[in-house]
Parts: structure tokens; sequence; C-alpha cells
């Protein structure tokens, strides 16, 4: 039996399989939910929160009926709030820090921020306005969440801001790259009209470096704030990679939010190739576009995994199958030139290597085949090194180096987001770039402001 | 099991829970479904003569979410022929002849109207009589209710005249809506009450609202102040209850009410004076089943506490009330936080910080773990900290032995001014 008769899963209805998984509060609920909020001091969520939203706070507004207040309150300290409510771990952030975890069960902090932003979106709020202009130009290279956040932040503080985005939409990953059943696109571009509403100007589908020159940012702006997150998914570097039915994980996604859904993977065999939360977003949009079975190859374990643990216990919800220990060897085509079946080999755990987790190493001889129609690659992303190096910007490997102000090499560059994010620190996370977002704009506006003084 | 039956001036009961006299005691079908839930006894909703009701009646008052933390009246009193009430009254009664059956009364101050309505609903076989000095709206404009309830004089004259044609024992219900309820309660027992019930309901308006700028409730843009009642009235209720129960001239039973909502008010009730307990809101908000409840919950109560009837808790915390003047001034308690039970909202922190008296500390300890603590020096004893803590058990409030043996302000005056006069005593 089809694992889609399993799941609810509509063969006839794709579009009704990328609707949001997760039910809105009913505004009951959440008055409930915010009544149940102990209203802590120097509570230990906010801590736990990458970019501080005084959770209290926006919590109690919710019950008092204060709604613009509350949905204020997040979007002040999170200028991707609204997308965070629905994709932060929050059993790791604030959910986990929570003190009712010591005696009942923690406030849901997730699903009352996307009440009280949904508020926001519903009733066309704009919560902020720009700051004096103070005749200062910054070019803001990437409109993912670092790089709105940065522009959101400079234009409160009276900076002329440009956006370049390579895409046709801003927003980044929660405009393209989270699937819609999580994050509907909707969201994202509401938080992008937060920002246009500071006449941040977005400039999209202009890639820096190709349509626009790194000299001419450089020359034309006082300061650059790089966010331009990462690139495309990495070869796998295995015989048939190039046949019909191979995909990069990022793209397959995208295609979900952006173009009409297929129905070419109805009733197929799907295997995705790794083991982060994007090789879950692949394996679990493959189930929603009709996949009779889908499987998640990784080449090491469970242990060493990096997805979060409630999208692992999602996709296994959905019925997607995990194999261990196996490594993709090569990918076998029909006469076509159509992806038939992929041939791995079994892997074992050997000492750990340099990041710390155990080195898978393959057992000889322990070749086996699996039938498959698509293979999906989510391998990780490559870096953007080409712009990198434009810049001239000092980098490890295509990790842009930069100061605890997220300064890098060059002292009028900042960078911010996965751009600067190390390797082998499992996955960045959406509400991690927005506060370095914040955070490099508060060190541009502290340059600017110490020189004002020392003149 | 614990015997239940209770006694209220010579009218017995089955157990201690009544419908007070309101809308759920309205006709014969909704007592004799009440009677069927396990209500002990009820007050039929008041008669007098019929009156006019108005549509948008009741309110409500949530507190934090929580529905009917509060309730709020315009209805007045039956809007039904006495005829019908009558007819209804002996019908119940000769369906469940062993439970309560009282008849509320409301009549003009004259005596001739009391001693007309009292012989009609004795015939009929009430059990007793409930005079009706407390509902404060509606009728109290036309000189009735609690306009005649807030006249000591005129309580004393009514409960004299009804008390002249009564033949069944005569309560006494009396209005919250004075400064001191024992002047009525003492004018009541002048007057030959057999018992006084307390507390009618309080002056009251729910609500404004925000939108249209309409009372709530109101009828057709125009609002008049109701009756106030449910669980946020109850700390009112009890304190009336007990003045009247420790008053030494007011020798008459009490039925307790004022939301009452469970069998652990009864009990309070109770401890603290009344022979019974009426309920009204707490019906109104769930149905005439949760009298079960508060069947169950009292007799285990009971049983647990090895108390043989219901009747052995009348009264029993009377002695312990008092006045602030014969309180302790050397009893000292100090808040004390068990540190593995707190979970760190450090809301005790902020309201002794803000609004009492700055004595609890945030601190680390040496692997930079926070926890909160008392310097019990500065300690008050106010109770603040374990009032606002979420987690029970996690803030005791700890008696410490006083240096000095115990004295009460009026004790101390009168050392004072022992002492003042040149006859200084020692110190007891």
């Amino acid at each position: 039996m089809p694992n889609t008769d399993k799941f609810h899963i509509s063969l006839t209805d794709l579009s009704s399989n990328f609707h949001e998984v997760e039910p809105a509060l009913t505004n009951r609920e959440a008055v409930e939910e915010a009544n149940r909020c102990l209203y802590c001091y120097d509570a230990p969520c906010i801590t736990a929160c990458p970019t501080g939203i005084d959770i209290p706070k926006f919590i109690k507004k919710i019950a008092s009926g204060n709604m613009k207040g509350s949905a204020t309150t997040i979007m002040d300290s999170n200028p991707v709030g609204a997308s965070c409510a629905r994709v932060c771990p929050t059993d790791e952030l604030c959910e986990g820090a929570c003190v009712l975890n010591h005696s009942t069960k923690p406030i849901m902090i997730g699903n009352l921020q996307r009440h009280a932003t949904d508020w926001a979106i519903q009733n066309d709020q704009i919560l902020f306005q720009k700051g004096e202009s103070n005749g200062k130009t910054v070019a803001v290279i990437g409109g993912g969440p670092a790089g709105l956040s940065a522009a959101r932040e400079l234009a409160r503080l009276g900076y002329d801001v440009t956006i370049y985005e390579a895409s046709e939409k801003a927003g980044g990953l929660n405009t393209y790259g989270i699937v819609s059943f999580r994050l509907p696109q909707k969201i994202s571009y509401w938080e992008i009209d937060q920002v246009k509403s500071l006449d941040v100007k977005i400039k999209t589908n202009t890639a820096v470096g190709k349509d626009i020159s790194a000299e001419e940012i450089l020359s034309n702006y006082d300061r650059v704030v790089m966010a331009v997150g990462m690139s495309s998914v990495p070869n796998l570097g295995i015989e048939g990679e190039e046949l019909e039915g191979v995909y990069d994980a990022i793209e397959f996604v995208k295609d979900t939010k952006t173009k009409p859904l297929t129905d070419q993977f109805v009733g197929k065999k799907v295997v995705v190739i790794g083991a982060g939360n994007t090789a879950i977003d692949g394996a679990t949009c493959s189930v929603r576009l009709g996949a009779e079975n889908v499987k998640i190859l990784y080449r090491r374990t469970q242990e060493e995994m990096t997805a979060y643990d409630f999208e692992y216990e999602f996709a296994k919800q959905d019925g997607v199958e995990f194999r261990w220990l196996t490594q993709p060897v090569k990918i076998h085509g029909d006469a076509g030139g159509n992806v038939r079946a992929i041939e791995c080999l079994r892997m074992e755990l050997g000492q750990p290597g340099a990041d710390g987790r155990r080195r898978p190493k393959p057992i000889e001889g322990s070749n086996f085949m699996i039938p498959v129609d698509a293979v999906i690659k989510a391998i990780g992303q490559t870096r953007h090194l080409s712009l990198i190096e434009q810049f001239e910007l000092e980098h490890a490997d295509g990790v842009v180096q930069v100061s605890e102000t997220y300064r890098t090499s060059n002292p009028k560059v900042f960078a911010c987001g996965d751009l600067v994010f190390g390797k082998g620190k499992g996955e960045a996370m959406v509400v991690t770039a927005a506060q370095q977002g914040k955070n490099a704009a508060y060190a541009i506006h502290e340059q600017f402001t110490q020189e004002s003084l020392t003149v | 099991m614990a015997d239940l039956r209770t006694s209220l001036a010579g009218i017995e009961s089955p157990n201690p829970f009544w419908l007070a006299s309101a809308p759920p005691t309205n006709s014969g079908y909704q007592v004799q479904r009440a009677f069927e839930a396990g209500w002990g006894g009820a007050v039929w909703k008041t008669l007098g003569e019929p009156i006019l009701n108005v549509t948008s009646r009741f309110a409500a008052v949530s507190f934090n979410g929580q529905r009917v933390a509060g309730f709020n009246n315009i209805e007045l009193i039956t809007d039904r022929p006495l005829e019908v009430n009558l007819k209804e009254i002996y019908e119940t009664k000769k369906r469940f002849p062993n439970h309560a059956v009282v008849a509320s009364l409301m009549v003009e101050p004259k005596q001739e109207k009391w001693h007309e309505i009292v012989k009609k609903v004795e015939e009929v076989g009430v059990d007793g009589l409930e005079l009706n000095f407390g509902c404060p709206h509606g009728m109290a404009e036309r000189g009735m209710g609690s306009a005649s309830g807030q006249v000591p004089e005129l309580v004393e004259k009514q409960t004299y005249w009804a008390k002249e044609a009564a033949q069944t024992p005569v309560i006494v219900k009396l209005t919250p809506n004075i400064t001191d309820i024992t002047s009525t309660a003492e004018a009541a027992v002048r007057g030959g009450a057999d018992a006084v019930s307390m507390i009618n309901t309080i002056n009251s308006l729910a609500g404004v609202d925000l939108d249209s700028w309409n009372t709530i409730p109101h009828v057709g843009g125009k609002g008049a102040h109701g009756g106030y009642c449910g669980p946020a009235v109850k700390p009112i209720a009890l304190n009336m209850v007990g003045e009247c129960a420790r008053h030494p001239r007011i020798n008459v039973p009490i039925s307790g009410m004022g939301g009452v909502s469970n069998w652990q008010n009864a009990v309070e009730f109770m401890l603290m004076g009344a022979s019974n307990v009426q309920v009204c809101t707490a019906a109104m908000h769930h149905g005439f089943r949760i009298v079960e409840d508060m069947i169950d919950g009292m007799n285990n109560y009971l049983d647990e506490k090895g108390i043989a009837s219901v009747r052995d808790l009348v009264g029993q915390s009377v002695p312990k009330y008092s006045d602030w003047g014969n309180l302790d001034l050397n009893y000292k308690i100090v808040a004390r936080i068990n540190n593995d039970v707190c979970i760190n909202c450090n809301k005790c922190h902020i309201a002794c910080e803000d609004t009492s008296h700055q004595c609890i500390d945030m601190l680390q300890d040496g692997h930079g773990n926070a926890y909160l603590e008392v310097r019990e020096e500065d300690c008050v004893g106010c109770n603040l900290c374990s009032i606002v803590c979420p987690v029970d058990g996690a803030i005791d409030m700890v008696e410490i032995e006083s240096e000095h043996p115990p004295m009460t302000w009026n004790e101390r005056q009168a050392i004072l001014s022992g002492v003042q006069d040149g006859k200084a005593n020692t110190v007891k």
C-alpha cells in the first residue's frame, strides 16, 4: 500500500498537500495560552532568543488584547519575527528555557508569536517608521533574513539603504528555501514589505558581481553589508550525476514555492542524499508531490544527523524511510538518460574527524542497488566564493572572516548570516541570521557615531 | 458517610446546599430538577406583585480568560403570577416532602401586604420564608428590596409584620450595600427573625464596551446598576457572615451565600458560622449537576477529618475571628524559598522589590546557577511572595520564635495608659 493513503496526501490536489501543517491558534486558544504565561521577571526565554524578543511582554499584550503592541514587540527585536514564529527550533530556544518546563508544560511561545504577527499581517499593519535621514548610504547585498534585518535597522537609524537581491523576490531562505507547509511565502512577503515601508530600496534580479560590480558598490556607498548566504548544493562527485531526474534540493524546494506543482513524482520512488534540514525538506516535499516511496540516504547515523529532532519526527510521520550508513557511489540511468537506480555502499563509523563526528568508512564489496526515479542532493551548500573574492574579503574556505562586530577585513564592509557561518556547526538558524543583521547595522552606526565624535 | 443533614432555625434539609432565590429557582420545573440533582433545598425566586423585566439582563466579569469570575444581573423578582408560583410550590413540596422549600418574599413595606402574602405561601406548604431586603436594583427604586434593607427600622418593622402572620421560620435576607451589616442583622433579630441570610448582591456595573461605549449589559443603549455575585464576592460575603456570627446580639442561625462555588467554599462559610449555604452563580455557570461534587467533596472531607455531622463544622472558626486590636504584635513569620522546588520565574523577587519590602535577592551560586533567597531579617512576613509564586511548595511562610511574649495592640495600649497613669503593671 503506498504511503500516500496513510498520511492523507492527496494525489489529485497536490497543492492541498502544501498548506501550512501547523494550525493557527484560535483567538480563544491564544488568550488562554497567553494567560498561562507567568510573566517571569528577567525571563530566561528572552535570553534564549537569539534576537532577545521580550517574550513575556508580547505574550501579556496578547492577553490584554493589545495585538498591535504585541506584534510590534516581536518585530522590533526580530525583523523576520513572523517567519521565525514558524521555523525556529523553539524546543531548543525560548520554549526550552521556559520555567514551566520545571512545573507543568512550557508556553507555546512560537504559536503565540505567530498569532500576534498573523494579526499584524491580516490587518495590514505598518509597525515601524524610518529614522531621520543622516545622509549616509549603505548597500546590503542579499535580501534574506540577515540582509533584511540589517536594512531594517539601518533605515530606522536614518540610513539610505539599498538591497541588492539576485532573485526575483527578496526574503532569501524564507521566500524560497523553507517549505510552504512550514512557511507560506506570503509571510516572507509581508516582512519584506515592512522593510520596504521604511523606504529601503530593493533591487531584485540584480546579482552583484554580474549585473553590478563589486567596485561600483564599494565606491557608490558609504558602507556595505554582505549577506549573500550560501549557494547551490555541491556535486556528489559520482557517476550519473548529470542524468535526468537528479535534483539540487534547494532548487527542488524552490520550485514547489515558485512554480505550478508538478505531478511528475506521483507514484515515483525518490531518494534524498543527506540528513540535514534541507534533506528533510526535499523528502517531505517529495511525499507531498505524491511520491510512493521516499528514502533518505545518509552515510553516517542518526547520531550525526544535523536535522532538528522535530524535523526528523515530522519526516517519519510523513512515511520517509531513513537508510543510515549508506553511501551512494553511482547513479544508473536508462537509455533515455533518465535515472533508474542508485548504487550504494554500506558504511561503518571509524574514528572522530576534525569536527568531532565519527568518520564513516566504506565496507568493501557491500555494493547494492536501490531502484529510483529521482535523486535529490542535499549534502550542504557551496559558498559564493567568486563574490567574496571580488570584494577581496578574507575568508576561510568561503567563510568570510569577521570581527565581533561583523566587520570584515575591509573596514567598510560588514558581513552576516550564513556567509559567516562556520562549517561543522550544524545548520544555521534564521533567527541567528536576523540577530547578526541587527548587530552589523548597529556596528555600522557605532562606527559613524565614533567618527562624528572624533571629527 | 458523614451526616449531611442540616437544620436552619428548624427548617430541615438533607444537606446544607440550597439554591438561592434567583433565576435557577424560577419555576417548579427547575426546582424539581434541582432536587433530582441532589440539592437539599431551594429558596423560590422572590414572590410579590408580578413585575416586568427587560431583556439583556446578565453580564459577567472574566479574569485572565477565566469566565464568570464575577456575575452581574438586572433581573427583577418573579415575573409570573403569584397563583402559578403557589401551585408549583405545592406540587414541588408534594413530590419532595423532605427537601426544604422556602419562599422568598418582597412586598411594599405595609403590614397588611406582609400578612396577606405570608398567609398565601404558607397555605401551600412552604417550610419557611425568606424576606428579600436585599435586592439592590429595580425594586429598590420602588421602596422595596435593599431600599428597605438599608434602613434598620424598616428591617425590624417588616420582619415583625411577617412574624405576626408566620407559622413557619422567617429568614431575613440582608443586603451588603450598607456600611455595617451587623446593624441590619441586629434589627432583624429585634424584629423576631428566626434566621438571617447573607449576602444579597452588591451594587455593580459589570463593564463598559470599549467600542460602543455602552454599559455592560445595556438595554437599547442604556444601562442601570445591577447586583454583583459569583466567586469574586466570596471574601466580602465571608466577612459579613463572620461579623454577624461573632456579634453577641445576633444570636440566630445564619444562611451563608455569596460566591459559594464548591464544597470547600461551603466548609469555609460553615466554619465561619453559617448553618448552611445558598448557591446561585455556580449553578448558573455549570448547571444543577455541580451539587454532586459539593455533596461528595463535603462527605469525603468530613470523613477524612473524622467529623460525624456537617453541623459540627458550624461556627468552629468564629472564635478565631476578632478585631485587629486583638492580634499578637509579637507573632512573626518570614518567607523561606525552597530552591529545589523553585522554578526561578523571579515573580517573588519583583513583587517584593517593587511593592513590598525589598528582601528577596536574585543570586548566583558558584556554578552560575540562579537562585533566590530571602533576607529574613528584612522580611515582614507579608505573604506577597507566596501569593504570587506559581509553584506549590516553593515558598513557605515559616513561624519564627519571638523573643517577646504575645502582646496585642489593645494590651499594649492598656499597659501604656497604665504607665501614663503612673500605675505601671509588669508585662504579663
